[in-house]
């Protein structure tokens, strides 16, 4: 593989994303590839729509990046963190992305958290919530069937193609390169919670210390906003998650315990490929 | 039933884990599986001596081999594991890094619930580890990426280099 330069930091940007298309395959999809939030979303649209709409997506996650990042110290994010902006002040977004992290946290007993490391940060819903969003955002620009992959969550619309339901590899987390199962369906979301890519890294609330139970834990369902701030918060709680997400409608989980052993929620059998 | 269902696996992943096979032969250590025409391919013992190909050609309990059928493709038999409802032992057929064929070497068989449970569950997760492994998928969900693993990462690979 070549060697290109890469964007890390959460702040740093592409000038004009419109600049560069994707390779548009034989089925007329376009696949495309964008740097922000820090990591890599990955977008598979129609052609012609993607063309069209696919510029203005991208400008609005970087809007969203440069306004929830909590590494960017002139976010609004880090404002509010710090005191030096009320909330009436800051994007009227921060207030819907609050809303839901408090829904959250309700739901899952406290397991999900805006504070994680101490510091207020939200990221644990931003990222899924603004997946979803700019799925909605191809939506609405006439794409009835794409998907939005950001950074290994997923959020799918419609189906890969005619009468063939989206395929989405749940990679292994202790198998580098492997595929641990496959999901399939239409409308689907999927995320990952693991420490295959950045080590022990999301922290129980309740005992301030790594969860360390779980190798990962995959969850499925219809909007990915909700399916990933509950594998963030399906993490924390380990092989609990089992009970909770079982007691979630619309919700399915499939486990890698940290000991390679394998569970998964009652209903996680319809999504098996 | 279910219960012991449940505890074989009940996905391809736990099928896959029940293997526990080494990736290389230890000198001496291994049992060669199957002979071939072809050479072993570079890095591996060239300890395999000729036997029939076959499932009962499979080394002895606790042992774990790497065999050559043909050109790129390797044969590796797991150790046997002890279930609490019996030992099992799993043989992979691989292309490449790809499972092509995936044989059970032993497998319960104390009651006839055990065989009644094996002949339906085994077949199934045979079937599942097969498309799992060379399914086609159109995106890969995991543990959140930098953009420094995105690099390697599957999903890069599905997206043909345009990040």
């Amino acid at each position: 593989m070549p060697d290109r330069p890469r964007r890390d930091g959460p702040g740093q940007r592409r000038a004009d994303p419109s600049r560069r298309a994707g390779p548009v395959r034989d089925d007329g999809r376009l696949r495309q590839a964008e740097h922000v939030m820090g990591t890599v979303f990955s977008f598979d649209v129609p052609a012609d729509v993607g063309a069209e709409a696919l510029p203005s997506v991208l400008r609005w996650l970087h809007w969203a990046d440069a306004t929830f990042s909590p590494y960017a110290a002139d976010s609004d994010v880090s404002r509010l963190g710090r005191g030096e902006a009320a909330l009436s002040e800051c994007a009227a977004e921060l207030a819907e992305v609050l809303g839901l992290c408090a829904e959250v946290r309700a739901l899952s007993g406290g397991y999900f958290t805006t504070t994680p490391g101490g510091a207020f940060d939200p990221s644990g819903l931003v990222k899924g919530w603004a997946i979803e969003r700019a799925a909605a955002m191809l939506r609405a620009a006439g794409s009835r069937n794409h998907s939005v992959n950001g950074g290994g969550d997923v959020q799918c619309a419609g189906e890969a193609g005619p009468r063939r339901p989206w395929r989405v590899g749940i990679a292994h987390p202790l198998r580098a390169g492997e595929l641990a199962t496959v999901v399939t369906g239409r409308d689907l979301a999927v995320a990952t919670s693991g420490t295959a890519e950045r080590g022990p890294h999301i922290v129980d609330p309740h005992t301030g210390r790594a969860a360390t139970a779980l190798a990962s834990i995959t969850l499925v369902g219809e909007h990915l906003t909700t399916v990933d701030a509950y594998a963030t918060a399906a993490f924390a709680m380990g092989n609990a998650a089992r009970d909770w997400i079982e007691s979630l409608e619309g919700h399915e989980a499939f486990a890698i315990t940290a000991s390679g052993a394998v569970w998964q929620t009652e209903g996680f059998a319809a999504y098996a490929a | 039933m279910r219960r012991a269902l449940l505890a074989i696996a009940g996905t391809a992943a736990g099928l896959v884990m029940l293997l526990s096979f080494k990736s290389h032969t230890a000198p001496g250590g291994g049992t060669a599986t199957a002979g071939g025409p072809g050479p072993p391919p570079a890095g591996q013992g060239s300890s395999a001596s000729p036997s029939p190909a076959g499932l009962n050609g499979a080394g002895s309990s606790g042992a774990s081999g790497n065999g050559t059928v043909s050109p790129g493709t390797r044969v590796v038999t797991g150790n046997v594991a002890n279930t609490a409802y019996g030992p099992v032992q799993v043989q992979l057929t691989l292309r490449q890094s790809k499972i092509i064929k995936v044989a059970i070497l032993e497998q319960p068989t104390s009651t006839n619930e055990d065989i009644q449970i094996g002949n339906f569950a085994f077949p199934k997760l045979i079937r599942e580890t097969l498309s799992v492994q060379s399914a086609r998928i159109d995106m890969v969900s995991g543990a959140s990426y930098t953009s420094k693993g995105y690099v390697q990462s599957l999903q890069s690979a599905l997206d043909g280099g345009s990040a």
